[in-house]
């Protein structure tokens, strides 16, 4: 061990050394110098680094997971009790995969969010919206096919009603609920079914898409520059090194997140029931939580526009938020504007009003089936309710228009902000303010 | 040459490329999409659930009941075997329901004291012949083929009847005895 050679025996006298390879290490993948400016915690929260290292822990915990796991109807749930019982940290490993699952929900939703409001798909980022959406699709998907796992009383009867919905959607629906349950109900195939599309085909998706996701924010020149409205797009400011800057925030906020999953998971368990029953249907019989929109909005709608026309609607209108012609880009300026800032409030309250009115004049007061029992109810139900609403949003939308002379930027923010708001009480109506027979009740 | 009086349109547009090298490049491209095609149908026939095995008829999928003297008129008998309930009218008629709530797929409960199927998931509910009461379902319960062989009340689970309405040809009845 004395000069001149090299090996890693060497190292107590050369920590430079280990440094260095360090160093180049993480410059693989993350660029030598960034944008002072960018560094803002602010300016992402860390949201999608939250979402990596997130899904990097449900790798983790699910490969753990796999090996105690039995994905058959009559061994399933005894395998999950087996593992919280019997298997050393079992409990915790259950705890830390449902946790992070959930939370990546909540994440990635706030990173979309955040990706909207800091107008961070105006070119050249338009394209990485739709992988971002795919993205989340992907980790919807995730959290509904792990959800049949358990094969508990909850996972059981959530997904037999989801999957149900399938029966509502014209033409190939039916074709679909049997190639996703494997059969005409749900069983020992839908349950092989949905492990392999949860371990295998969804993180084979997640693993291709992710890596394409960054490579293209690197490409567009990183993180998209905070700035006032007042200021041009293109000053990128002063460049820092990313080691020490840019590292330290990161493994700061992975640490914290870190540790927050540990306490979670240390402290509260996921629910798990009595094991699956198909003779009996508990009361109500819920979607999992992130589904309850859909839920909510089948309570009001015919299934053919709920279960369609309205996840249709809302998929062509995301999907083409990046490609409308805006009159400039308005990348990096919260809210697109002083303007769109006041507007955004103005459809946010307006939903928030409207959405809960909504929801009680139709449980209570109408009842189209009824007024109108000539029409069929896909119009009754569905396509009349649907227009009110629409053209209830259009009146609102071209009355903030006028008023604030504004341009498309803050005009597309404001139906984004009043469809999501609303979406959100409608979630929140399906969680905590449905009770027995889905009749609204108090929490 | 006579090659430029066979000159196609697609040729005008790019005179620099080759006829013969755009029409091989079409040839791979279309090549390619109808392999991919097929590595389509492959899979998704490989993925679609097959049949069970079990037809209509067999003898695994009927299921002898009981006799017809068991049942006591405008009564609802659940068989979780069959995953059916068998009601008898009040006319001493049989029909056979299904147990699957015809809005989301969930288990439909009778209740015998308000005398009506009561779905726990959305209050859907139907009556003894399974026809509609209260939305949020569509349509009547599904039935079950049902007939009678010397006394012998048997439903065919096998396949499972959808119907819009309730029709009086849908009651089974056992055939009187003459005397």
């Amino acid at each position: 061990m004395g000069k001149g050679r090299n090996g890693i025996l060497r190292g107590g006298k050369d920590p430079e050394r280990y440094r260095r390879y360090l160093n180049t290490f993480i410059l693989h993948f993350r660029p030598r110098n960034v944008p002072d400016r960018t560094l803002r915690f602010t300016l992402t929260w860390g949201l999608g680094g939250m979402a990596v290292l997130l899904i990097l822990m449900l790798f983790g915990t699910g490969v753990l997971l796999k090996f105690a796991y039995h994905p058959f109807p009559d061994r399933a749930y005894e395998s999950i009790l087996h593992l919280q019982y019997d298997i050393q940290f079992g409990q915790l490993i259950r705890n830390i995969h449902h946790w992070s699952a959930n939370i990546l929900l909540v994440v990635v939703f706030l990173h979309f969010l955040r990706v909207f409001f800091t107008g961070a798909f105006h070119p050249p980022r338009q394209f990485n919206w739709i992988i971002g959406l795919c993205l989340f699709l992907t980790v919807l998907l995730s959290n509904f096919t792990g959800y049949l796992l358990p094969w508990d009383q909850l996972s059981f009867w959530a997904i037999t009603i989801c999957t149900g919905m399938f029966d509502y959607i014209p033409g190939a629906g039916l074709w679909l609920q049997k190639m996703i349950r494997g059969g005409p109900e749900v069983g020992p195939y839908t349950l092989t079914n949905f492990y392999a599309i949860h371990t295998i085909i969804l993180p084979a998706v997640i693993i291709t898409f992710m890596p394409f996701h960054f490579w293209r924010v690197r490409k567009a020149g990183g993180l998209v520059i905070p700035r006032t409205p007042e200021e041009t797009n293109e000053t990128r400011g002063e460049m820092v090194p990313s080691i020490p800057n840019l590292i330290v925030r990161e493994i700061a906020m992975a640490l914290i997140l870190i540790a927050f999953i540990l306490v979670l998971s240390a402290f509260f368990n996921p629910p798990l029931e009595g094991k699956a029953n198909p003779g009996l249907s508990p009361n109500p019989t819920k979607a999992p939580w992130y589904f309850l929109g859909f839920q909510e909005i089948l309570l009001h709608f015919s299934p053919l526009i709920a279960l369609f026309f309205i996840p249709v609607l809302m998929i062509i209108a995301l999907v083409s938020i990046p490609y409308i012609s805006y009159p400039s880009s308005t990348a990096g300026v919260w809210f697109a504007s002083s303007k769109g800032r006041r507007m955004a409030i103005d459809a946010t309250v307006a939903a928030l009003i409207a959405t809960p009115i909504g929801i009680l004049v139709d449980e209570y007061v109408v009842n189209f089936a009824v007024w109108m029992p000539s029409l069929s109810p896909v119009i009754s139900q569905g396509l009349i309710p649907l227009g009110i609403v629409l053209a209830g949003f259009y009146g609102f939308y071209l009355l903030l228009k006028r008023r604030y002379h504004a341009s498309k930027n803050e005009t597309v923010q404001v139906a984004f902000c009043f469809f999501l708001t609303a979406f959100i009480i409608l979630t929140i109506a399906g969680i905590w303010f449905r009770g027995a027979g889905m009749r609204l009740a108090w929490p | 040459m006579s090659e430029k009086k066979t000159k196609n349109i697609k040729e005008e547009q790019f005179p620099q490329e080759p006829s013969r090298r755009s029409f091989l490049n079409k040839l791979w491209i279309g090549l390619g999409i109808f392999a991919l095609l097929e590595f389509s149908l492959l899979v998704i026939a490989y993925l679609r659930p097959s049949k069970t095995g079990v037809k209509s008829g067999d003898h695994e999928t009927i299921i002898e009941a009981g006799l017809v003297a068991k049942f006591p008129l405008n009564s609802v008998t659940a068989f979780i075997r069959g995953k059916f309930y068998l009601c008898r009218l009040e006319d001493g008629g049989f029909l056979a329901v299904s147990r699957k709530c015809t809005h989301l797929g969930c288990t439909v409960p009778w209740l015998d004291k308000e005398k009506r199927f009561a779905c726990p998931c959305h209050a859907s509910a139907f009556d003894i012949k399974g026809e509609l009461i209260h939305p949020p379902a569509p349509r009547p319960l599904d039935l079950y083929r049902l007939f009678i062989e010397n006394n012998m009340v048997k439903v065919d689970t096998g396949k499972r009847i959808k119907r819009s309405g309730f029709r009086a040809d849908q009651v089974v009845y056992a055939k009187k005895v003459q005397t």
